[in-house]
């Protein structure tokens, strides 16, 4: 048995994914948007780990493992497009103004 | 051992709170960095230290690192030294610090309390590794394609391109 049930960690995940999930709903600058998508994401990686704790399999750690790789890509994709918007003359890195790209 | 745990959690989701509502965004890098050792903290509990110490490595380290980065190569509009008094401030720091200080002295609690007993049971990394290149071996495979499409994407996006001010 470990120390946390499986209630317990469902709950604090759920916790972390709606604060994630406020932060990309509430912020509008594009830095905070990616670190609540990593906020989200952790959140979803904790369910994998728990429930592989639970089940005693190792396939939730291998399923952490995909989704550490998916926020590596996420978040470098996602802060080379924020450098590019800078490197444009932007402004500000309000996601709200991303429709006004041109070419 | 779940006192440990639930202030682990605490922390976490406190971090994250405070990650969505700060101005400046190095102090919400700041308080990520926290919440993501916490998190680190209650994998170890659940019995995954391997997921554990890759969640240090790579996102409190190499994924943060990229974010600080960024936030340094943005942020060129003020004089330098208006921007460090600004960020050096204890006011800055001092909430980061103590919930990181919180996290450091539960980990030698732990260490000096848990040494011999332990946790009961663990996933180990031979597991994982086992379970990895056995039956997943197709996905990992994948996730290089993943991985090598990130590496071109950013390369190509960041690109300098010629005729631009």
């Amino acid at each position: 048995m470990t120390v946390f049930s499986l209630n317990e960690t469902l709950l604090l995940a759920v916790l972390l994914f709606v604060v994630g999930l406020a932060g990309i709903l509430v912020r509008r600058n594009l830095l905070f948007m990616l670190m609540s998508l990593d906020i989200m994401l952790n959140a979803a990686a904790l369910v994998f780990v728990a429930a592989g704790a639970k089940w005693h399999d190792a396939s939730g750690q291998v399923m952490f493992l995909m989704i550490l790789a998916l926020a590596a890509v996420e978040t470098a994709v996602g802060l080379a497009v924020i450098l590019r918007l800078h490197a444009s003359g932007r402004p500000t890195l309000d996601a709200d103004s991303g429709n006004l790209l041109r070419g | 051992m779940h006192i440990l745990a639930l202030t682990s959690a605490c922390i976490s989701i406190l971090g994250a709170f405070m990650v969505i509502t700060r101005r400046v965004a190095v102090h919400a890098v700041l308080y990520l960095v926290v919440t993501l050792l916490a998190l680190a903290c209650v994998l170890a509990l659940l019995g995954a230290p391997f997921a554990a110490a890759l969640e240090v490595i790579i996102y409190a380290g190499a994924i943060m690192v990229l974010f600080v980065f960024v936030i340094m190569m943005l942020n060129l509009g003020k004089p330098d030294r208006d921007r460090e008094t600004e960020w050096l401030r204890p006011r800055a720091w001092v909430g980061p610090a103590a919930l990181a200080s919180i996290l450091g002295m539960e980990l030698l609690f732990g260490l000096r309390t848990l040494s011999g007993t332990g946790i009961t049971f663990q996933i180990t990394p031979r597991e994982v590794g086992l379970s990895l290149f056995g039956p997943y071996v197709l996905m990992v495979e994948l996730a290089s394609f993943l991985l090598l499409t990130g590496l071109v994407t950013a390369f190509h996006i960041g690109r300098h391109w010629p005729g631009e001010h």
